[in-house]
């Protein structure tokens, strides 16, 4: 990279008011300019940094755009087949109950190939957390319809829009896992301006807090966007999604577990 | 816990095995004629005694992943199944020898296709030693004859697996695993606290990140891992080949046979010989990898080769292949969950040696 004259000077520790996670490895992310994706990764790994569970936490990737999110996290990873990561997470966490494991899904791969393996693993209420990237399309595959693709919403497989008659209608499964008895932190948040940024960072470190509680499922709904999918600029896209997706998928807490004495984790 | 002498089902051998090989966690679905192998593990509960996790999954697709899951941890983890089943597990598995993982699958054979029937067959053989999901892999199949193979196979499917990084499979039958006989069950193993270096278990500061995945995106680099698992597979090949002969050396009419097959055959090479025909028996007990090389130097010295299964003909392929013909291969099967009697197989073998 071509240096700019005269940064260096003001590169020193007096001045580090923001640095790159430990965990983010030097891989060049791959996905497309304005994505959720990379602020996520971002997040999490600065999360599992400052828990100081590096050394005891597994992630477990789904098949979809953040296939490759173990390329991006300096933590043991497994790669699932799609729609099976929380059986895998199942078993770790069974067998390895004193380590973290989680799961990073988009919404093809838990609302629809994965819908069994995500409600039943709720309902046994695995002490794992579920992060599940909805921005309602194919991202992978070139922006095909999802299961929570909006009605009339167009997509390569919707191209007239999504006809709620024929194609069904857009499935709430976070709504859904909530209702679960297993389920201990169900939330729907954003990553598209800095207190979303914030309010989902706090949402994944209260996650990781009650599974050293063993408290239950935790599940965290980000609703995100797809520039390159919805055929929109990043700043298109976040509009729309506000626009759209959010009134659809209201943003905040479904579910918050009951406080116990003693166990309630520590906030910012 | 000693060596001890049990009356038991064939698949209630398999669940108190895998008790007693020190498994650390089974996960399974129920389907006839199995059922009685998460039923006797879920009240023999060893998560109170070895701490071994037994958990009925919701689906054949969730079990196959939670060994998937649990085999990545490094972790002595097995499933087993039925035909209908397994077909379900087929995605799982290729994942599995895909990330070059050990688990134990057990698929207690019941007649196909689709739904089919309950009874006994052999009819998964061509699934279970040429892959069975997409791209190019193979189990470790072995086929047990009787209870005592059903137990001690337990045991020596976790040992390849683990040996060679790769899923291995008990191939047996409805009847296997419904019909009791006397059994050796082995010493408690104590469950293993060796952690393998690929294991995910949360990465150490003393070692780079594992991660388990099958995918590769340059050709390149998935051509040199495919390359790394034919030599894989070439090496069990030649080490790992088991195989029972049963009145072979003077033998004109090489019977064929394993599993349930076999211990029909086996009394039928007695009729024949009754009858003055010189026949015998060979069993394979690995079907991957195939004793292939004895078949064929027994076919410098047979007349003819009759491979009997409870399938349309799936076995006698590799065979054929085997005998590269030398000498005449014939099949003789029953199917839709039908035994075939001894008196059947010589019926059919004088009729092939008149035919011939």
């Amino acid at each position: 990279m071509k240096e700019v004259t005269g940064t260096k000077e003001y590169i020193k520790p007096e001045n580090l008011v923001y640095r790159k996670s430990s965990l983010l490895t030097d891989d060049i992310m791959h996905y497309c300019p304005g994505c959720g994706h990379s602020t996520t990764h971002r997040i999490l790994a600065e999360v599992i940094e400052e828990e100081g569970i590096v050394h005891d936490v597994i992630g477990i990737s789904p098949v979809g755009c953040s296939v490759f999110i173990y390329n991006y996290i300096d933590i043991d990873w497994q790669e699932a087949a799609h729609g099976r990561a929380p059986a895998l997470a199942t078993a770790i966490k069974r067998l390895l109950p004193d380590k973290y494991v989680f799961t990073y899904q988009g919404d093809g791969d838990l609302a629809a190939i994965g819908t069994a393996e995500t409600i039943h693993s709720c309902n046994r209420g695995e002490n794992i957390l579920i992060i599940f990237i909805n921005n309602g399309i194919y991202g992978m595959t070139g922006g095909q319809m999802a299961p929570t693709t909006l009605p009339g919403m167009k997509s390569s497989t919707s191209p007239y829009g999504r006809d709620v008659s024929t194609m069904g209608n857009p499935l709430k499964i976070t709504d859904i896992v909530a209702t679960l008895p297993g389920t201990c932190y169900v939330t729907r948040q954003s990553v598209h301006s800095p207190v979303n940024v914030r309010r989902t960072k706090k949402a994944i470190r209260k996650a990781f807090q009650y599974q050293k509680l063993n408290r239950g499922t935790c599940f965290i709904e980000i609703v995100s966007n797809c520039p390159s999918g919805w055929k929109m600029t990043p700043v298109q896209a976040n509009k729309w999604m506000e626009e759209n997706m959010f009134p659809y998928y209201p943003l905040g807490d479904l579910k918050v577990p009951e406080e116990k004495q003693g166990d309630q984790p520590k906030t910012e | 816990m000693e060596r001890e002498l049990r009356l038991m089902k064939g698949n209630e051998a398999v669940a108190e095995a895998a008790i007693r090989a020190g498994a650390d966690g089974y996960f399974g679905y129920p389907i006839t004629p199995q059922s009685e192998i998460i039923e006797y593990l879920m009240e023999a509960n060893p998560c109170v005694t070895t701490g071994m996790v037994v958990l009925q999954a919701e689906s054949e697709v969730a079990a196959i992943n939670m060994v998937y899951g649990g085999a990545g941890c490094g972790k002595k983890v097995m499933t087993t199944s039925s035909s209908p089943g397994i077909s379900l597990m087929q995605e799982g598995i290729t994942y599995i020898a895909g990330a070059e993982l050990p688990c134990l699958i057990v698929n207690v054979v019941r007649g196909g296709p689709g739904l089919g029937t309950i009874q006994p067959a052999q009819s998964d053989y061509f699934q279970a030693v040429k892959g069975g999901g997409h791209g190019d892999y193979h189990l470790i199949v072995l086929a047990p004859a009787s209870v005592q193979e059903m137990a001690d196979f337990v045991g020596l499917g976790f040992e390849l697996a683990f040996k060679y990084r790769n899923p291995a499979m008990i191939l047996s039958d409805g009847a296997i695993g419904q019909m009791m006989e006397k059994v050796w069950l082995s010493p408690q193993k104590e469950r293993s606290k060796k952690v393998p270096e690929w294991a995910t278990t949360g990465k150490p500061e003393n070692r780079k990140r594992n991660i388990i995945t099958s995918l590769e995106l340059d050709p390149d680099r998935q051509e040199a891992f495919n390359q790394k698992l034919v030599a894989k597979y070439n090496e069990i090949r030649e080490k790992e080949v088991r195989l029972e002969e049963y009145q072979c050396e003077d033998a004109e009419y090489l019977l064929v046979a394993y599993g349930t097959s076999a211990r029909v055959c086996q009394k039928a090479v007695q009729l024949a010989r009754e009858q003055g025909i010189k026949a015998g028996l060979l069993r394979p007990i690995t079907l991957f990898p195939f004793p292939s090389k004895r078949i064929l130097e027994l076919s410098d010295r047979i007349k003819m080769a009759l491979a009997v299964e409870m399938s349309a003909g799936q076995m006698v392929e590799d065979v054929m292949l085997a005998v590269n013909g030398k000498v005449p291969v014939y099949h003789y099967g029953r199917m839709g969950g039908i035994v075939p009697t001894p008196d059947e197989v010589v019926e059919n073998l004088k009729e092939r040696i008149i035919g011939g």
